[in-house]
């Protein structure tokens, strides 16, 4: 899913972001089977690549917090790194499918998929992969951790603005056409602009949760192969392992701190820098501050030193983009034969995927484990949807409280946002600590470990909502003595509701993915385990048993867009033609 | 500069021929015509004025000549300016303005100069230039946000000038400014113009506010709407500056008018004023309110049941391209007839004006399933279901055969308001179904 901006969400935008999103479904299937297809050709390759992973040795990482900078700066690198191609990718592809209705059927629906997907079982296959694209070196598995990092941001980047492509205003559009701005003028002044609110929330988003993919893909086992890059991640991995609390401690201080810089030094700056681009023709009443900006804009020395540069930048003819069109074909008989072709071929290789899969599955695999594995699914979903119900009940009712008192939102609003950030699994050992000493039930106190992380976006959704709620209804409401019961349903639940939406949906993806690594811990060479689906493909994994792990990941994207489709979407258009105010 | 660049032929600047333009499904027979068989010729040296109402296609016909949109069929000619090197001799300003919220006034201004590649350096010179023309010297480095309508639409201007088109664009121009602001922007264009302080050598204008047009107009083509046709050419040969109160200004005014509301041979049928036939007749969105406020306007003592329709506009504060679809919707529903200018009653229409408000309903549910095909065939449908039940999409498709998803939108969303008004069904927002409830 693309994230609404909570503090200014767009009417228009929701609307036709409800209304788009119901539209896919045969197209969903197509791109499932092609994207599962492909992994399994991913998967061949790594297979015969990897043979040679055996004599790689990698530096340890130790557990010294002297390194820790260090360690943090390599793993904050990776995460900008993946940044860096996700933006890359999001302009290519986001681009693409905008401009060319073939590409926008193949295109949409993956994205769709991927972003539902439990990008953590990907690890397996990407890891074995890239190390062996480059075998006995650092380089190979440096790739995979930044790709995993990448397959945790891209999705959603690109949903945003491919949304924003097909929502340019159409007067501007016009205006850019009418004066003959050419692609690249177009790009530049035109389409980043007006996509650069929607990308910039998204990129901070997809910052956020991407810290909790570096955490498990910085050490990880797959098969026989461990490795450990130096970084935050494999330090706590480390750690847990021997069960040192004070190394855990400094990690998740050092993770804090990290967290708390590029907010404030980077994210903040440019929030409120694209606050210009909000297409709205009059100010805004509260635009976003930021001090880093103000030191900036009032700096002296630096734009003087970049003058120069802009200038030369000016100067230069503008690059004429390639040209590249297709020429028109005017006959409607062959435009139409050829969409045919095109949809044919689509078809053919998305048969393709899933024969490949199901054989690939089926080589080892019965009847009986897919049933076994549906049965898992069930157990997490039903865990899945038992901590949405619980979070939101505690959530919904203080979001609530401190959205209505503006002071107290404007200080909880980023500690809420700076949760959501923070990778959640750092804990998980600790808690099984506690587990283990109390000698609980694991099937049921893992699982809260499941939703710890993701909790804050139902929290910083519901306040954004409270928030929201129009002053005159607020007044109507107290003049006519609305209380307790009605007056929750008539003016705070509706009010919320299409926030709180966007925040339940959002944390019931992150409990799917956290599932894998929640529902196996390891502490002290402890393993404690839930049954379930996310351990059934974290156990598959370390046991380097490729075809049950595709056969756990093809199995929970189908509940997971099963879920989205049946209950969030139907909300999601609901809370768009309803409840809009 | 208009008077200098006089080239050897007064060669026409635009030449629109046999234009035809269809929007909707395929683009075949089914769709909406929105332009049909239109002829226009722009000369140098003339602002011309293309008069008509919403939706009688000129805002279409005024694209097809910039290059935006290109027509179902039919030829459109653009000169360019003798011996300038520009691509296209046109630039057009928006009636919303389109200005890049994240650029600057200069910014703004040098847009069009930049898409041609022109420098650094002559761009600023230049917009710096249009800048100060346009009145906005101390505001170029503002972004439009700051600024209020009037000024804003002056960026747009200069931003057209300063491309140093032969032929000035302007879609409505003043329509999205009040009043005052509207008229102080009119006077400095006119201006501009009659000094040749601009350099461009034709104005071609869109407009629905008649007073404008003769305002500022040499010339202007009349549109007939349903399907946009040139139903009159007018010159305009008062001296500039007009004046509103002088009575040859009136006296065009009102002849203008007449010649809008008119019904050429072809179109007596009460039901012509709007586009289409029967079912894919495109309804205008006009609320119950407004329909019973007209009803007993025209009813009350000066007028006791007819009026002249610029004197009712007058009276009721409305321009002609706002009375015009209310007196029409009543004409459909036959509680008026219009004939030239005057607009009178029907017995229903006054019987409608004097009743009570369950008896106003009954009767608007009665003329509304005589005379609205798409609301008779709805209840149609909701009588012959056992369920009493029909989903609006199904509706919604039906409508798509005959005109735009847009036009389909407000036609269904009118035939809603209407009939939940009369009570002849119900309408679900919810499930976005129609059913018939008995509302007793």
């Amino acid at each position: 899913m693309t994230f609404l901006p909570p503090d200014r969400m767009n009417a228009g935008l929701l609307i036709r972001y409800a209304r788009r999103r119901f539209a896919p479904n045969r197209a969903d299937i197509i791109a499932l089977f092609l994207i599962a297809g492909g992994a399994v050709l991913v998967t061949q390759a790594a297979r015969t690549m990897g043979q040679s992973l055996t004599g790689l040795n990698m530096a340890p990482v130790t557990l010294d917090p002297a390194k820790l900078p260090m360690y943090a700066a390599l793993t904050t690198l990776r995460m900008f790194a993946a940044l860096a191609c996700s933006l890359v990718f999001t302009f290519v592809v986001a681009t693409l499918a905008a401009k060319s209705k073939k590409a926008e059927l193949v295109i949409i629906p993956a994205l769709d998929i991927l972003q539902s997907v439990p990008v953590l079982g990907f690890l397996t296959f990407t890891v074995t992969f890239f190390m062996g694209l480059f075998p006995g070196s650092e380089a190979g598995v440096e790739c995979a951790a930044i790709f995993a990092i990448f397959t945790a941001q891209a999705w959603n980047m690109a949903f945003s603005f491919y949304q924003s492509l097909k929502t340019l205003p159409p007067d501007l559009d016009e205006a850019a056409r009418q004066f003959g701005l050419t692609p690249w003028q177009r790009f530049w002044k035109l389409e980043l602009p007006f996509a650069t609110p929607a990308l910039v929330w998204n990129t901070m988003m997809s910052m956020s949760g991407s810290w909790f993919f570096i955490v498990a893909s910085e050490a990880i086992t797959v098969g026989k192969t461990t490795v450990a890059l130096p970084g935050i991640g494999a330090w706590l991995a480390v750690a847990n392992d021997r069960g040192d609390g004070w190394a855990v401690l400094w990690a998740v201080l050092t993770m804090g701190v990290v967290i708390v810089l590029y907010d404030q030094l980077l994210f903040r700056p440019i929030v409120a820098w694209a606050d210009k681009f909000r297409i709205e023709q009059t100010a805004s009443q509260d635009p976003p501050r930021s001090w880093f900006y103000d030191l900036i804009q009032r700096m002296r020395l630096l734009p003087r030193l970049v003058q120069p540069v802009s200038v030369v930048l000016n100067r230069l003819p503008a690059p004429q983009a390639p040209n590249i069109r297709l020429p028109e074909i005017r006959n409607p008989h062959v435009a139409r034969g050829l969409d045919w072709l095109w949809l044919g071929a689509v078809i053919v290789l998305a048969l393709w995927g899933g024969w490949a899969v199901v054989t690939f599955v089926s080589h080892t695999l019965t009847v009986h484990d897919a049933v076994q594995v549906l049965g898992l699914g069930g157990l997490t979903l039903a865990r899945v949807l038992i901590l949405i119900v619980v979070a939101s009940i505690i959530w919904v009712p203080i979001g609530v409280w401190i959205g209505l008192r503006p002071i107290w939102a404007e200080r909880i609003q980023p500690v809420a946002q700076f949760f959501a950030a923070f990778p959640a699994n750092v804990l998980f050992p600790a808690v099984v600590g506690v587990i283990v000493a109390l000698h609980a039930d694991p099937n049921i106190w893992l699982s809260p470990l499941m939703i710890l992380g993701t909790q804050w976006y139902i929290l910083f959704n519901v306040i954004a909502g409270a928030a929201a709620i129009p002053n005159d209804l607020k007044e109507a409401a107290s003049m006519f003595k609305v209380r307790s019961w009605q007056w929750w349903r008539t003016v705070a639940l509706p009010g919320i509701f299409p926030y709180y939406i966007t925040g339940a949906l959002t944390a019931s993806g992150g409990s799917w993915n956290a599932s894998i690594v929640a529902e196996v811990v390891n502490w002290r060479h402890q393993n404690i385990e839930a049954a379930g689906l996310g351990s059934y493909i974290a156990d598959a994994t370390a046991a380097g048993d490729y075809p049950k792990v595709a056969l756990g990941i093809a199995v929970m994207s189908i509940f997971v867009i099963l879920l989205n489709r049946t209950l969030w979407r139907p909300l999601y258009g609901f809370a768009a033609r309803r409840l809009h105010l | 500069m208009s008077t200098t660049f006089a080239p050897p032929a007064e060669a026409n600047l635009v030449e629109v021929r046999n234009v035809r333009h269809v929007y909707g499904k395929g683009g075949g027979g089914a769709g909406l015509l929105v332009l049909d068989d239109v002829d226009l010729t722009l000369r140098p040296n003339e602002i011309v004025g293309l008069l008509g109402r919403s939706g009688s296609g000129k805002s279409t016909l005024l694209r097809t000549i910039s290059g935006l949109i290109r027509p179902t069929s039919g030829t459109v000619k653009v000169q360019d300016m003798p011996g300038d090197d520009t691509a296209h001799g046109v630039a057009m300003v928006f009636q919303s303005f389109a200005l890049f919220p994240w650029l600057t006034v200069q910014q703004n201004v040098e847009l069009g100069l930049e898409a041609r590649g022109v420098l650094a350096d002559e761009r600023r010179t230049r917009s710096l230039a249009a800048i100060d023309l346009i009145g906005l010297d101390g505001f170029e480095n503002a972004y439009p946000k700051e600024l209020s309508g009037g000024m804003r639409q002056r960026v747009g201007l200069a931003r057209a000038l300063v491309v140093q088109p032969s032929i000035l664009l302007m879609d409505e121009p003043f329509s999205a400014l009040d009043v005052l602001t509207a008229e102080t922007l009119r006077t400095d264009l006119l201006d501009l113009w009659v000094e040749g302080r601009m350099p461009i050598r034709s104005i071609l204008m869109v407009t629905h506010n008649i007073e404008e047009a003769v305002l500022m107009c040499d010339r202007i083509l009349v549109f007939s709407s349903n399907p946009g046709r040139v139903i009159a050419e007018i010159k305009v040969d008062l001296p500039q500056p007009r004046k509103r109160l002088d009575p040859a200004f009136r006296a065009l005014v009102d002849d203008i008018y007449a010649r809008m509301t008119a019904r050429t041979g072809r179109e007596t049928a009460r039901d012509g004023a709007f586009p289409g036939l029967g079912l894919g007749m495109a309804l205008p969105r006009i609320s119950t309110n407004t329909l019973a406020g007209m009803i007993e306007a025209l009813a009350a003592s000066p007028n006791d049941g007819k009026a002249e329709l610029p004197v009712l506009a007058n009276e009721l504060n409305l321009e002609a391209d706002e009375l015009l679809p209310i007196a029409e919707t009543l004409q459909l529903m036959r509680f008026a007839e219009i004939e030239g200018r005057m607009i009178r009653l029907t017995p229903a229409g006054r019987r409608y004006a004097e009743a009570d408000v369950d008896a106003r309903k009954q009767l608007f549910a009665q003329q509304l399933l005589a005379y609205v095909p798409l609301a008779a065939h709805i209840r149609r449908v909701l009588d012959d279901r056992a369920s009493r039940q029909a989903p609006a999409s199904r509706f919604r498709d039906e409508l798509e055969d005959f005109m735009s998803e847009d036009y389909a939108e407000e036609t269904l969303d009118a035939v809603i308001t209407w009939g939940r008004y009369a009570e002849v069904f119900a309408f679900h927002d919810d499930n976005d179904r129609f059913s018939l409830e008995d509302p007793g």
